[in-house]
């Protein structure tokens, strides 16, 4: 069994109809409940729930406060490289865009490295394209070689592996994986990856279950937004986020809410995700999944970022560059995509300082330089 | 009054505990020390940054409070151990709250994996304090294996519920001869007052104090619930009395011979 199986479930769910029957009532006695079950998630999710939305805003701010408190962790992503044989029709990386492909040399990781680390940045996120032949694993792992020597957590955001490759870079010092689904309706999800390896829909899915597997500490999951109708897009993210808590139990599982961007190809949101429902469905994933992180990227803006501190998220990138490299190396290539937020390190500290909450840089330590022996 | 809460050769004269993780701004830490009067304090080691360009949490933390860093991340006895061997090596002494969760969802903890770590750790000379969730068995295997106290958890962490977990925490003050200390759930003074009268030897607080609009007022109020409750149990409160006497008596009958 896998989350594959609980997915083919709702194959034939008719989500539309399901959202647009919830009454005020339904949505209430759900804001009422200590614990959610799915059919409570999808009434917070529907379009009636938009009515209650600061009743709904006040319980997530509550529940997020008792199990975080006044935290927000920080991360920035660094991309190794953007060579990709995927033909995403939403992504500047895509195969078929004419823009200069690169990889960073050991070195270049380095200096890379040295840049960020004097940010003040602990917790790093590695990107890459999907390239076997130019980013392969091997590469990947001298990479985090280099890297661990700098931030007590590397994460990793690369195609998805087997279950041996990702015990190879759990074992070379990778503590997280991230890996979006993208979209989780499978007509959909065949139409926007139309060739290439992520065409194979159930091999991503999995991912962080073989993952999880290859004892990884955290997992963090996501749609990108625009690419369906959010409700049921979040719904089923929401559902898998669950599912990985349950079955894998230590591991710490959150999830991204990314909002397609301006990117290279030129590709346009189908289903546009407004201010308002992007707020709406964090909330309901905070209510649903009062453990899971929520992490919101750069690709927001400073201004919307300030407002979401109080609303359930729990993670922030700050200072990004989405280029391979970007913080140290001079010769920049053209980035996945555009962000929205450009402010440095110390001015995003500064912005979550003056909402009353503290960014915190470190929130785990390398344990693999310590002896075992007694 | 000499009542002082005894763990090995330190005496401590404030039962209360204080965690530090989840406040808005590090500066609020030191006047909530003050303030409650705590004279122990856990840390997170992930948390701490010993990087000299990150801040220090630790930098907070006044000279005089005795420092307990946990464990928290450890997802098994190895890693705690681990993790408490880093914190004495960076200068944090002893004292160690052994901290294993193998459940995110509600941040249980893990009983056997515990009991390991603290094998290990007090044949190296620390002073362990396991958060546990409160099964007698277990307890008494934390005791055999070198706990200097023993942390029950008064409902899971975050939820401020109170002392959900009460009759059996009861019977670990009952039968363990270690100072018991009400770990995690504990939302107002009053619940620390009620555990303190039960008979625990001592409360950890954090997300009460680390979320209340005024942290440092409340800080205060638990140093005094704490305080009252030791009071009360040290004075042993009259029996409550569950019916009213009857006037009727049942055994009127009985005639003294």
């Amino acid at each position: 069994m896998t989350f594959y199986d609980e997915v083919s479930k709702f194959q034939d769910t008719d989500f539309v109809e399901i959202l647009n029957g919830f009454t005020t009532s339904q949505i209430a006695r759900a804001l009422d409940k200590s614990e959610l079950q799915p059919q409570d998630f999808l009434a917070l999710l529907s379009p009636k729930a938009n009515d209650l939305l600061e009743d709904i805003a006040q319980a997530a701010h509550s529940v997020t406060l008792r199990n975080f408190g006044h935290t927000i962790f920080l991360f920035i992503p660094l991309y190794l490289a953007n060579y990709c044989v995927n033909h995403c029709v939403y992504c500047g990386f895509n195969a078929d865009n004419n823009i200069e492909r690169r990889k960073l040399t050991l070195s270049e990781v380095e200096n890379e490295a040295q840049a960020i680390a004097g940010t003040g940045m602990k917790h790093l996120l590695i990107l890459t394209g999907e390239s076997r032949l130019h980013s392969p694993v091997s590469y990947i792992k001298d990479c985090v070689s280099i890297l661990k020597r700098y931030f007590p957590s590397v994460c990793i955001e690369i195609y998805p592996l087997s279950t041996d490759e990702y015990t190879e870079l759990v074992g070379a010092g990778v503590d997280g994986l991230t890996v979006f689904q993208e979209v989780y309706d499978r007509n959909i999800y065949a139409r926007v990856h139309p060739q290439g390896p992520k065409h194979n829909y159930q091999f991503r899915l999995e991912a962080p279950e073989r993952a999880g597997q290859a004892g990884i500490r955290t997992i963090n999951i996501g749609p990108l937004l625009g690419l369906n109708d959010w409700r049921s897009e979040i719904f089923m993210t929401g559902l898998h986020a669950a599912y990985l808590q349950k079955k894998f139990p230590e591991i710490e599982v959150s999830i991204s809410c990314p909002r397609m961007r301006p990117e290279v190809g030129g590709y346009e949101a189908e289903f546009p995700v407004s201010d308002r429902d992007l707020v709406q469905l964090i909330l309901a994933l905070r209510l649903f999944l009062p453990r899971a992180g929520i992490t919101i990227s750069t690709r927001e803006s400073a201004e919307f970022r300030d407002n979401l501190v109080k609303l359930g998220v729990t993670k922030m990138s700050a200072a990004s560059s989405t280029a391979v490299g970007g913080y140290a190396t001079a010769q920049h290539s053209l980035g996945q995509f555009e962000i929205s937020d450009y402010r440095s390190v110390n001015e995003v500290y500064e912005a979550i300082s003056h909402q009353g909450y503290k960014p915190v840089f470190k929130d785990w330590h390398d344990l693999s330089l310590v002896s075992d022996h007694v | 009054m000499n009542d002082k809460l005894e763990i090995g050769d330190t005496k401590l004269d404030s039962r209360l505990f204080v965690g530090t993780g989840k406040f808005a701004d590090y500066n609020l830490i030191p006047k909530v020390i003050k303030a409650s009067k705590t004279q122990v304090v856990t840390v997170a080691l992930r948390r701490v940054d010993f990087d000299t360009k990150g801040e220090n949490m630790l930098k907070y933390l006044p000279k005089d409070v005795i420092i307990m860093p946990n464990t928290s991340g450890a997802r098994n006895a190895t890693e705690a151990v681990r993790i408490a061997r880093i914190a004495r090596e960076a200068g944090c002494g002893n004292w160690v709250k052994v901290e294993v969760i193998t459940d995110q969802k509600y941040l249980l903890p893990d009983n056997f994996e515990t009991i390991k770590a603290i094998e290990v750790l007090a044949k190296e000379g620390f002073v362990v304090f396991p958060y546990m969730s409160p099964d007698l068995m277990a307890a008494k295997r934390m005791a055999d294996a070198g706990a200097a106290a023993i942390m029950p958890l008064g409902a899971p962490i975050g939820t401020n519920r109170g002392l959900k977990t009460k009759e059996l925490i009861q019977i670990l003050i009952s039968e363990i001869d270690l100072p018991i200390i009400v770990d995690a759930g504990i939302g107002r003074p009053s619940e620390a007052a009620e555990a303190m009268e039960m008979g625990a030897a001592a409360v950890l607080v954090n997300t009460a104090i680390a979320t209340a609009n005024n942290p440092v007022l409340i800080a205060e109020a638990f140093g005094q619930a704490v305080e009252a409750g030791r009071k009360a149990y040290l004075a042993g409160p009259g029996a409550t009395q569950q019916v009213a006497s009857a006037s009727s008596p049942l055994t009127g009958f009985l005639r003294d011979e």
